[in-house]
């Protein structure tokens, strides 16, 4: 019988992308307007990365999912209040800043660190999931930088499908260029894997698992230590929303016809 | 200020092979900067490559200035929402930008010296088994050198005036418009994500999916039908200059400054003459 497996999945906040953002100046170098009080919402691709880790999971018994969160302790609690009602999960969390400012070294450092201080965990029955890149500084780095900090030789970027076979290796399709897969099998764990969108829909909430994962939530969150993350070796001159409006011309009353005419000029133009 | 570029061949190596071998080539190149284009190879395995060799890293670099000896970069923060000019204190520094600014950004830096790099070799647990098409398998709709991109959203699958749904007719006039345009196809969260979409348009999937939880592409002109215009989707747009839109709604989120024109029209009807005239 093949062995349980332990999958940690690194993810934390981001504003709601139907919000209006606002870059503003603080002492801790740039920032958003209200940060504080913008709703927010699991960063996306780490959210697809949680619902496959979810998935793989119940493929063999025993296996147990962890999410692995840097944020501010008080809007990980209000995430919580809906992330938590979606998959199964034990939540390892440091309190701290999750801005787009932020240096993804000094994020990675620190999630790393709360990887490594999970009890008595085995490497070669692991597989670290996140995002491909994040919904506030989306960079793309943080889990590369994540693997190289843990030491795992082995990661994937923008995958959209694994299937592990019984003896551990696993079959990844990474996004690459010109809208194709690159199909990769790896011998086996431990590997790192940034997710794109992967094929699962976003799950229902279940109170039943909200119930369950929040007994563990509420303790890993009161023991969550401050951790001091700043913007590295970055100086930041500037942040700025740019005009990006357009005097639209709205064309009502043109016959279909005509219409395309002016498109297919446009077009070849 | 030494300035170096690295480039691959069309060639791979997985992130085991990768990382010792661009990061031994950061040490080695004595460069204050390197630049790289941002390849699915490069952006994979550089950023543990420039942790690995001590050097700084910002990837998806939209511009740069440079005055004397002082570099200042710009990329966005917030998917396209935000745009940050920044410089950094640490050197080596990596600079990874869109395979399409490269050669820009590289003359703005005066490239002294550029490394290319073949296949990866040595260690790996890993084997590539080769590249494959997404979606129903035939030809790639997502076609980056193309001028145009043309965007399908959830309207080509709703009850249309005549209360039906015409998915067939909208496979159809998507198809031969790429066909017709060689334009690449882009697409809203909404229709990638739709199980009935899945089946009747399996040329499509979520790789071409645009915004927010998709790509950035860049062509010079982007024709929306059937897509709404909301922000997450039209962050992803960030980078098409010309932008025109088909669509019922004349309140829709294009006409509210998100592109130069919007036609109010059945866009069923204007693709129809569109792919007889083209
Ligand atoms: C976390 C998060 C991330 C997201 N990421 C993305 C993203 O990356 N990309 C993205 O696209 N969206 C994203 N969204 C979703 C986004 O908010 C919208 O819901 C989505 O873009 C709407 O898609 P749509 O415009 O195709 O569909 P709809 O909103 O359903 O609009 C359909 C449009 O079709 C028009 N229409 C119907 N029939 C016709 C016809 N015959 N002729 C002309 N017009 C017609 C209608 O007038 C309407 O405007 C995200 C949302 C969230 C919460």
């Amino acid at each position: 019988m093949s062995k349980p497996l332990n999958i940690i999945v690194c993810g934390s906040l981001v504003p709601d992308p139907l919000q209006t953002l606002e870059p503003v100046s603080t002492p801790q170098g740039p920032g958003l307007k209200n940060e504080q009080m913008l709703p927010s919402v699991l960063d996306p691709w780490a959210a697809c990365a949680l619902y496959e880790a979810a998935a793989l999971a119940k493929t063999r018994a025993g296996s147990k999912v962890y999410l692995v969160a840097l944020g501010p302790k008080a809007k990980l609690q209000q995430l919580m209040m809906t992330v938590a009602q979606k998959v199964p999960f034990e939540l390892i969390a440091a309190n701290g800043p999750a801005g787009g400012f932020t240096d993804a070294k000094e994020t990675a450092e620190e999630l790393a660190k709360l990887i490594k201080s999970i009890p008595n965990l085995d490497l070669s029955s692991t597989l670290v999931f996140g995002g491909c890149a994040s919904a506030s500084r989306d960079a793309g780095v943080t889990m590369p930088f994540v693997a190289e900090k843990l030491g795992i030789n082995e990661f994937f970027a923008g995958v959209d499908e694994i299937k592990v076979a019984d003896d551990d290796s696993f079959t990844v399709l990474e996004r690459i260029e010109g809208g194709k897969y690159l199909s990769s099998t790896c011998k086996g764990f431990p590997a790192v894997v940034a997710w794109a969108t992967g094929s699962l829909p976003e799950p229902p909430n279940n109170p039943q698992v909200g119930m369950m994962n929040m007994r563990g939530v509420m303790p890993a969150l009161m023991k969550a230590p401050v951790v001091n993350v700043g913007s590295g070796t970055i100086a930041y001159e500037k942040t700025e929303v740019p005009s990006a409006k357009r005097d639209t011309v709205v064309k009502k009353d043109m016959s279909a016809e005509a219409i395309a005419q002016e498109i297919v000029e446009w077009i070849k133009g | 200020m030494k300035i170096v570029a690295f480039t691959q061949m069309e060639s791979n190596g997985t992130f085991a092979q990768d990382v010792p071998l661009f990061a031994d080539a950061i040490k080695a190149s004595g460069a204050d900067i390197v630049i790289v284009p941002g390849t699915s190879r490069f952006k994979r395995s550089m950023p543990a490559a420039a942790l690995r060799a001590g050097a700084d890293i910002d990837t998806n670099v939209t511009d740069v200035t440079v005055e004397g000896e002082t570099v200042k970069a710009q990329r966005w923060a917030y998917r396209q929402r935000i745009l940050a000019t920044f410089s950094r204190t640490g050197r080596p520094w990596v600079i990874v930008t869109d395979p399409a600014l490269f050669a820009e950004i590289s003359a703005k830096l005066g490239v002294s010296e550029t490394k290319e790099f073949g296949a990866g070799a040595g260690d790996t647990r890993t084997t590539c088994n080769g590249v494959q098409a997404a979606g129903g398998g035939g030809e790639s709709t997502i076609r980056p050198d193309a001028k145009l991109l043309f965007v399908a959203g959830a309207g080509w699958t709703k009850k249309q005036a005549d209360g039906e749904l015409h998915l067939a007719d909208a496979a159809s006039s998507i198809t031969t418009f790429l066909g017709k345009s060689g334009a690449s196809l882009g697409s809203s969260k909404s229709l990638v994500d739709m199980p009935e979409a899945a089946q009747a348009f399996n040329f499509m999937s979520h790789m071409n999916q645009v915004g927010q939880t998709g790509s950035t592409p860049r062509h010079a002109k982007g024709l929306s039908t059937c897509c709404h215009g909301e922000e997450p989707h039209v962050v992803g747009r960030r980078f098409i200059n010309e932008r025109r839109a088909i669509n019922l709604d004349a309140n829709c989120g294009w006409a509210q400054g998100k592109a130069d024109v919007v036609y109010v029209a059945d866009a069923f009807e204007v693709m129809k003459k569109i792919n007889e005239m083209m």
